[in-house]
């Protein structure tokens, strides 16, 4: 008797997790590095609400992410660009779909050592500068400083954002100084001179300034920050994506669900990203 | 008897397995190199799945690379500077297609769009459209530009490293080969004198508890992780370097040099350290028998003893520095540029391969002319050993 209260007290208590657990996800995500924090942050709160949810974060870039959503060794890729063409091609050839969501927005702010006197820049100026058209802060009104270009990596998604959006597509200058990750642009435009680079809102810090820029000819300069982003009047702004298999997005929806949701957004702007609405 | 002739054979198994088993590995390691590598020579410059077309009246047939990069970047806008007739280039890509054509024109689902682009290609004379291949209707109108493959030598001499550039990518290695060149030229030229200064002041003037206490430290350096020594270059060296020299940035080939000089030093002192500690003391002790000083038998007897562990410990200092990635990609600036001094910028291939391999789609071109990158890798590392163990092998005679 006593036997068997305790074998159903076990079984019990072994099932109490799943039943209090509707909502548990487990799954993997990887990719872009902007999204990282944020998917970290999402992972450990919606694992604190919901026993028995396992969600592991992976950085590694966003080609990683869908390289590897491709080869099915992870669930979820995080991406800060949209899916290209051939990567597209080579999800139809598995016969497989793919749904795509907006977790969230990223402003890119144009930093400047804080030394620097320019404040704001119009487009084409930018333009110029990352170009290499333009080699002298003189050139832009200021002083009598040559112009070191910071980026990132060509094969970031942020580098193919910016070039998209700020230089209409032209290549980077082949002098431009291309770093490995964000925290280096702030540290070395923190240490040099005649220094423009860009990073995600998130990353500025009071060793930077941030630039306000202008995209219709110098009639209105627009400071970087969250509230210009959210009412799309900052123009440098794009989309964070989660990409995941048709097939398994109702295993996912609860977590997208939560993501979506007016405490997931709550969570995008405490990180420093732009929420949704 | 027979059990030990058993233990015997079965140790001879044994080693004969484990050679054989690395020798493999290291031959297929070899073998994906080089078969990732050498796709890339049949691949085209254009984004894959993309085509590039005029209209039928346009005598240019072909166009190559660097022209067409030319091109969208709007340095070239004129048709007569590639060889065509007199009139500026009209790019035509999807932003254009859809200012052009209204959302009915294009049909809800996008289905009219090759006829869209069959009908803006046909009408425009000086249009030069740029679209997913699908989106060229069986019927074209106009006519498909020509892009020749990348070729070997345009690989090897090319000055433009724009791996990921729409609608076609450059992908020239003579910056990134020069640059690493440089970087370990300049690492050897510190790493070397310096190491062997310390190892033959630890092998034969230091005492024996200054040497005790020396070596783990030197040890140790070499346990560090190089993303450490990265960091400290960035936040350390570099703003150093730029003070010093008063430069505009301190991103510098010099910055990478010095922190790979720092990273080869344990190996090349270890190694050169226990050469010139070999050197068996009845030659040392007939020379100083003869009346030599410490120094001159020092000079003339235990170094030249010991020049092939020396050489030795060169090669795998070079070995260290050449292929060196974290470190260098965080202190050299990484700008694909050919380097005129050592205090500019670099861009060395491991820096390249490391910062580019993980965001490249698998399979694509910029993943295979990384590989090819880390053929020329090979290839230059293969030549050094080369020339070390030739030079050896004339001295020992």
């Amino acid at each position: 008797m006593k036997k068997s209260l305790i074998a159903m007290g076990l079984v019990v208590s072994m099932m109490l997790p799943s039943v209090m657990s509707a909502q548990k996800v487990v799954c993997k995500i990887k990719g872009s590095d902007t999204c990282l924090p944020l998917s970290q942050k999402f992972a450990e709160v919606y694992g604190n609400k919901n026993a028995g949810s396992g969600i592991s974060v992976v950085g590694g870039g966003s080609g990683v992410g869908l390289a590897a959503l491709l080869s099915g060794t992870t669930d979820i890729a995080q991406s800060s660009r949209k899916m290209k063409i051939d990567e597209k091609l080579k999800i139809q050839e598995t016969g497989k779909a793919v749904k795509e969501v907006v977790i969230a927005y990223d402003a890119l702010s144009v930093i400047v050592n804080p030394s620097n006197p320019i404040n704001k820049l119009t487009r084409e100026q930018l333009e110029g500068i990352f170009t290499g058209k333009f080699s002298n802060w003189k050139q832009v009104g200021g002083q009598d400083l040559k112009i070191i270009v910071y980026s990132r990596e060509t094969s970031s998604g942020t580098y193919e954002f910016f070039k998209e959006n700020v230089l209409k597509k032209k290549n980077f200058a082949t002098n431009a100084l291309l770093m490995p990750a964000t925290g280096a642009i702030v540290q070395s435009v923190s240490q040099t001179k005649g220094a423009i680079g860009y990073v995600g809102l998130a990353y500025v810090e009071k060793d930077v300034k941030a630039l306000q820029v202008s995209f219709d000819g110098g009639k209105n300069f627009i400071t970087p920050n969250v509230e210009n982003a959210m009412s799309r009047k900052y123009p440098i702004t794009r989309p964070l994506f989660y990409y995941f298999l048709t097939s398994k997005e109702a295993a996912f929806k609860p977590l997208i669900n939560f993501i979506l949701s007016s405490e997931g957004q709550k969570i995008v702007l405490a990180e420093g990203y732009v929420p949704l609405s | 008897m027979k059990v030990r002739k058993i233990v015997e054979k079965f140790t001879e198994g044994l080693l004969f397995t484990s050679s054989t088993v690395t020798t493999i590995a290291v031959l297929f390691i070899v073998y994906f190199l080089f078969k990732s590598g050498v796709g890339l020579f049949s691949e085209s410059p254009v984004e894959q799945g993309y085509t590039l077309a005029v209209n039928a009246t346009n005598p240019v047939g072909a166009l190559n690379a660097k022209q067409i990069k030319a091109i969208f970047n709007g340095d070239i806008t004129n048709w007569k500077e590639v060889g065509g007739k007199d009139g500026e280039i009209q790019l035509f890509t999807l932003d254009e297609l859809s200012s052009a054509y209204t959302e009915e024109q294009l049909g809800a689902n996008f289905e009219h769009i090759p006829a869209c682009v069959n009908d803006y290609v046909s009408k425009n004379v000086n249009v030069f459209a740029f679209f997913d291949s699908k989106q060229f209707p069986a019927n074209f109108h106009g006519r498909k530009i020509k892009v020749p493959k990348i070729g070997v030598w345009d690989f090897l001499t090319g000055r433009e490293w724009y791996p990921t550039s729409v609608p076609v990518s450059r992908f020239g290695v003579l910056p990134l080969i020069l640059g690493t060149l440089l970087v370990t030229f300049i690492a050897i030229l510190f790493a070397l004198p310096i190491g062997l200064i310390t190892a033959i002041y630890m092998a034969e003037i230091a005492s024996d508890r200054m040497r005790k206490m020396m070596k783990p430290v030197i040890e140790l350096l070499a346990g560090i992780p190089s993303v450490v020594y990265g960091f400290f270059g960035l936040v350390v060296l570099v703003p150093a370097i730029q003070k010093v020299f008063n430069l505009p940035v301190g991103e510098t080939a010099l910055a990478g040099s010095i922190i790979l000089a720092i990273m080869a030093l344990p190996t090349i002192i270890t190694i050169s350290e226990d050469s010139i500690r070999s050197a068996p003391v009845a030659l040392k002790e007939a020379s100083l028998a003869l009346g030599a000083s410490h120094w001159q038998s020092l000079r003339l007897v235990v170094i030249p003893y010991a020049k092939s562990g020396i050489l030795a410990a060169f090669i795998l200092g070079i070995g260290r520095a050449i292929g060196e990635t974290m470190a260098v990609l965080m202190v050299t600036g990484n700008a694909a540029v050919i380097p005129h001094s050592i205090l500019e910028p670099v861009r060395t291939i491991p820096a390249t391969i490391a910062a580019e391999l993980g965001e490249a789609p698998f399979g694509g071109t910029h993943f295979k002319a990384l590989f090819a990158l880390g053929i020329i890798l090979f290839i230059i590392t293969f030549i050094f050993n080369s020339l070390v163990e030739l030079i050896k092998s004339k001295n020992s005679k």
